[in-house]
């Protein structure tokens, strides 16, 4: 079958404005949510899932926030490390003072608390512009850090400053903890992840996200045609902050299961998920699942090819890593502003036209 | 005097020492913002690389040491020779004006016109490059920096202070290490050969047309190519000289590059565009970080300072947000 | 080509829709716009005219919320406007577009003309994150009435085009095209025209009286170009260094001593 949107006409705006408007596309999509669904639990073992699956999973939905944000209100921050932390101790503590509740609805009020802190960092943005608030986001990053480092509270005094997740479960299935399998805890982040990418691709079609898209493109005309600046910027901070807030509740609860806030949630965390959005590309839900799985991915094979074909030592690894993260970065930046969901895009374009390029 | 009120002076004497360095590395943003519309992260990392080079080349370090013994299974690591630390610092400048030189033609050149952000978040790709490519050549062992500035606490200092206690109050004089002094002279001799070379040279006189408009600057015939160079090449001797200051206190390792961190802080609160407005909220910082940490710090957990600075600027920028000399934004419709 | 001959929606009510009163605007020492009144009718295409400085777009930047007068008073529809954001003016129903096109430059003609429906679509946050009914039938509810605007200014080719790759002519039809999805009871045109050539400029012009006669909409508009300015409006003020030495119908005007000493016959404009 050849890639075309020859014989499909669009006889309603509905069509007209599908998500994936050539058929391909759209049984791709299928293919890929069954293979997520049928295929890939049966065969995840704990390797997988804690190389790639899991933290895959989880940064994708990291990485649809900060998209929201950055990509689509254009609101640079780089505090995402310090939000991702709010999520994780908001979960552990829920679960701990409330035994019962459920895990899932662990994570999603884990995610209104990160909301409602977001937004209170996003004040400043009515004010500060630019590179003025992508600094002062930084405020929020190393303040949260302190506080939940410094707090006992937060961690319910544990000796180690760590806070770990109690064992729940989820039906029959275990979630969190120790015992939990890869394939129950590979579904779970797999649901969340499925439900908040359509809401995102939902809000970022629709008034909302045009609201976001002016605010970033111009805030002078967006306030012209009626968008309050107000609301337009602390929606964008709360909505991505939910998605960040969930993204650090699972790290933690199903895929770290142990956590101490410098280490896990420190400023490094907070540009990886920058970086992810921008290779992947800025504004785009497609990207924020390629950048994500291009940064989750590339230190896994860069190790197999260093320290286990070539026997290089890890810390030389490493620094390759970061050569190549900085230096993919900026070549990004030259070569497609726009990311990998641009060099997608280009490729279709070119996919429509093959074999008769005129 | 009552002890209380010297060991305040105390802490705000060395917060203002502090406050020089950040305002050192400060004043290397506010060079590069202002010549090119650049808010360089790479700053930090800069200071950095220039203090791992210049210790790799004092000591007669093998570069890319570690990367060549994987490679080739051999065991080298040291030169037979070590560097008097002049000849170390000149080398560094020139690697620091090469580096300067990568930059404008790998990245700087590629990415004319585009939005101030795109450039932000490229140098922070810069930033992460560097950072391995740094700990690549010269290891990333925690090193010892010694270019012959003395250090230490001073003692006459303590001896001269250690009077001022009101009789019977228990007050051992106060603490200043020679190193930030010297420091802090260094960083105002730097500032006034800056401020001379803007304002007095030729190429002084470029560089300010550029930071007032592009492509007036353009039409006049100053190559805008030549100026990033040479802006880069400043702020990377900038960079140095704060580099081996703090490399000098605390050796030279990774949390170095965190001191750019630092400096945002002051530049928020200084104005990205002043070269005074770096060195007053430098002291500002340093000053206010350190009384902070000394008044309220034990009271709520200590190690303030790790986000106090950044708090401050962030309550500041709200009221203000062009800083404190920076010039006011106008938007025009 | 007298305008009279084919307004519909013309002058005859006579019920201002807008009255300006008394404005004085400053910039520190800088006295931008000088004691200025006048009045915008139901229904007529309304023009500011001057030289260069004369405070033409600071009396838009008034009328649409971007700058609060120290003085006077702005009453739209018989009522005291209180001061307000530029967004809660355009949800009472004035859009506008600049002299520098302020289209968003990253999304869609499409998306662009959109966004003019923003003051139009009332369903919350969370319908549109279910997507699936309410909110759907609001977006092409509105996208069909966005369709009708992109008929109109026949701009259904480049629908889909991003608008930063457009030319110049077609971004102002766009920027056009978003003021006029909004259905504004007031629409404020900062020099449609300037920099286009003989044919868009006729085209442009169209648009407006088009626009005027069929959905009766009342237009302000700043324009450099005389002759376009003297055919297409009902009702010229004439403004000179923050000061307005003229009113009334074009002819009335180009024959005003005063006008033509400070603006036609000295100014090189």
């Amino acid at each position: 079958m050849l890639y075309r949107e020859v014989g499909e006409y669009k006889t309603s705006y509905a069509e007209d404005s599908q998500t994936f408007p050539i058929k391909f596309d759209r049984y791709r999509y299928f293919f890929v949510l069954l293979v997520g669904i049928l295929f890939v639990p049966f065969v995840i073992n704990d390797y997988w899932a804690g190389a790639v699956f899991l933290p895959f999973l989880i940064y994708a939905i990291a990485s649809l926030g900060l998209n929201i944000l950055t990509g689509y209100c254009g609101q640079v921050s780089l505090g995402t490390g310090g939000f991702m932390a709010v999520g994780a101790y908001a979960a552990y503590k829920l679960m701990t003072a409330f035994p019962d509740l459920n895990i899932f609805f662990v994570v999603i009020i884990s995610g209104f608390v990160t909301a409602a802190v977001g937004t209170m960092f996003g004040l400043p943005s009515l004010r500060i512009k630019g590179f003025y608030l992508a600094v002062a986001t930084l405020a929020a990053q190393f303040f949260l850090v302190w506080l939940f480092n410094k707090v006992g509270w937060f961690y319910n005094y544990s000796a180690s400053g760590q806070i770990t997740a109690p064992a729940r479960s989820l039906g029959d299935f275990l979630i969190t903890g120790p015992d939990a399998t890869p394939a129950a805890q590979y579904l779970f982040c797999f649901l969340f992840v499925f439900i908040l990418a359509w809401i995102a691709r939902n809000l970022t079609r629709g008034k909302i996200g045009r609201s976001w898209m002016a605010i970033r493109d111009m805030d002078i005309a967006a306030e012209i045609i009626g968008v309050n600046p107000l609301i337009a910027k602390l929606s964008a901070f709360a909505i991505s902050s939910f998605y960040v807030g969930v993204a650090g509740a699972l790290f933690f609860t199903v895929y770290l299961g142990a956590v101490e806030v410098t280490e896990a949630f420190n400023i490094q965390k907070s540009f990886i998920v920058l970086f992810m959005i921008i290779i992947g590309g800025l504004g785009s839900i497609f990207g924020s699942f390629a950048g994500a799985a291009f940064m989750v991915l590339m230190p896994v094979v860069l190790k197999n090819l260093l320290v286990t074909q070539l026997g290089w030592a890890t810390d030389i690894a490493a620094h390759f890593e970061f050569i190549i993260i900085g230096g993919l970065i900026v070549f990004f930046l030259i070569v497609e502003p726009h990311g990998l969901a641009q060099l997608w895009n280009l490729l279709k374009q070119k996919l429509r036209l093959w074999p008769f390029p005129y | 005097m009552s002890a209380d009120f010297l060991y305040t002076i105390e802490v705000i004497l060395n917060g203002l020492m502090a406050g020089v360095l950040y305002a050192l590395v400060a004043l290397g943003f506010v060079l590069i913002f202002k010549a090119s519309g650049i808010f360089n992260y790479a700053q930090g990392v800069m200071a950095l690389f220039a203090a791992l080079t210049l210790v790799g080349l004092q000591e007669g370090r093998v570069p890319f040491a570690h990367l060549i013994n994987a490679t080739f299974g051999t065991h080298v690591h040291n030169f037979d020779w070590t560097l008097p630390a002049v000849a170390a610092i000149a080398l560094t400048v020139v690697v620091m004006v090469l580096f300067a030189i990568c930059v404008e033609k790998l990245i700087l050149k590629h990415l004319v016109n585009q939005e101030p952000i795109i450039l932000f978040m490229a140098t922070i790709g810069l930033a992460y490059f560097m950072e391995g490519f740094g700990d690549l050549m010269w290891g990333s062992d925690v090193k010892k920096l010694n270019v012959g500035i003395p250090q230490g606490g001073s003692l006459w200092f303590e001896d001269l202070t250690i009077g001022w206690a009101a009789e019977g109050e228990k007050f051992y004089g106060m603490y200043i290490d020679i190193l930030d002094v010297w420091a802090a002279v260094i960083a105002l001799v730097l500032v006034l050969v800056l401020t001379i070379f803007s304002q007095y040279t030729k190429s002084g006189r470029a560089l300010r047309a550029v930071a007032d408009d592009h492509q007036a600057a353009l039409s006049v015939g100053i190559s805008l190519r030549m100026i990033w160079v040479l802006v880069w090449s400043i702020s990377g001797f900038v960079a140095l000289v704060a580099g081996m200051m703090w490399g000098a206190k605390s050796g030279v390792q990774f949390s170095l590059s965190l001191i750019a961190l630092k400096a945002l802080p002051v530049l928020m609160l200084g104005g990205f565009t002043s070269i005074p407005g770096a060195i007053v909220g430098g002291l500002i910082i340093g000053a206010g970080e350190k009384l902070f940490e000394f008044f309220i710090g034990p009271l709520i957990g200590g190690a303030t300072e790790n986000w106090f600075a950044y708090v401050l600027a962030l309550l500041f920028l709200v009221f203000r947000p062009q800083g404190l000399f920076g010039e006011k934004i106008i938007e025009r419709v | 080509m007298s305008k009279a001959s084919i307004s519909i929606g013309g002058v005859t009510g006579k019920v201002p829709v807008m009255e300006i009163k008394n404005i004085v605007l400053r910039f520190g020492g800088v006295v931008a716009i000088q004691d200025i009144s006048f009045d915008i009718y139901e229904g007529e295409i309304r023009a500011i005219i001057g030289p260069n400085g004369a405070g033409k777009s600071s009396m838009l930047n008034v009328i649409n919320g971007f700058y609060h007068p120290q003085e006077g008073e702005v009453w739209f529809r018989g009522r005291k406007r209180a001061a307000m954001k530029p967004y809660q003016i355009a949800h009472q129903g004035i859009a506008r577009t600049f002299q520098n096109i302020a289209l968003f430059k990253g999304m869609s003609a499409l998306d662009n003309i959109m966004t003019g429906r923003f003051t139009h679509m009332k369903k919350g946050v969370f319908s549109q994150m279910i997507w699936k009914g309410s909110a759907e039938r609001e977006e092409y509810e509105n996208r069909e009435i966005v369709e009708r605007v992109i008929d109109f200014l026949e701009i259904q080719h480049i629908r889909k085009t991003p608008v930063g790759a457009l030319p110049y002519g077609l971004q102002k039809r766009v920027e056009l095209g978003r003021a006029l999805a909004a259905e504004p009871q007031l629409l404020l045109l900062d020099e449609p025209m300037a920099g286009m050539n003989v044919e868009e400029k006729e085209d442009m012009s169209r648009y407006i009286l088009d626009v005027n006669s069929e959905f009766g909409t009342t237009v302000a508009l700043i324009e450099h170009d005389m002759g376009v300015v003297m055919d297409i409006s009902d009702r010229v003020v004439v403004m000179d260094y923050g000061k307005k030495i003229g009113d009334g119908s074009p002819d009335e005007v180009r024959n005003d001593q005063a006008v033509i000493d400070a603006y036609l016959g000295v100014s090189d404009n």
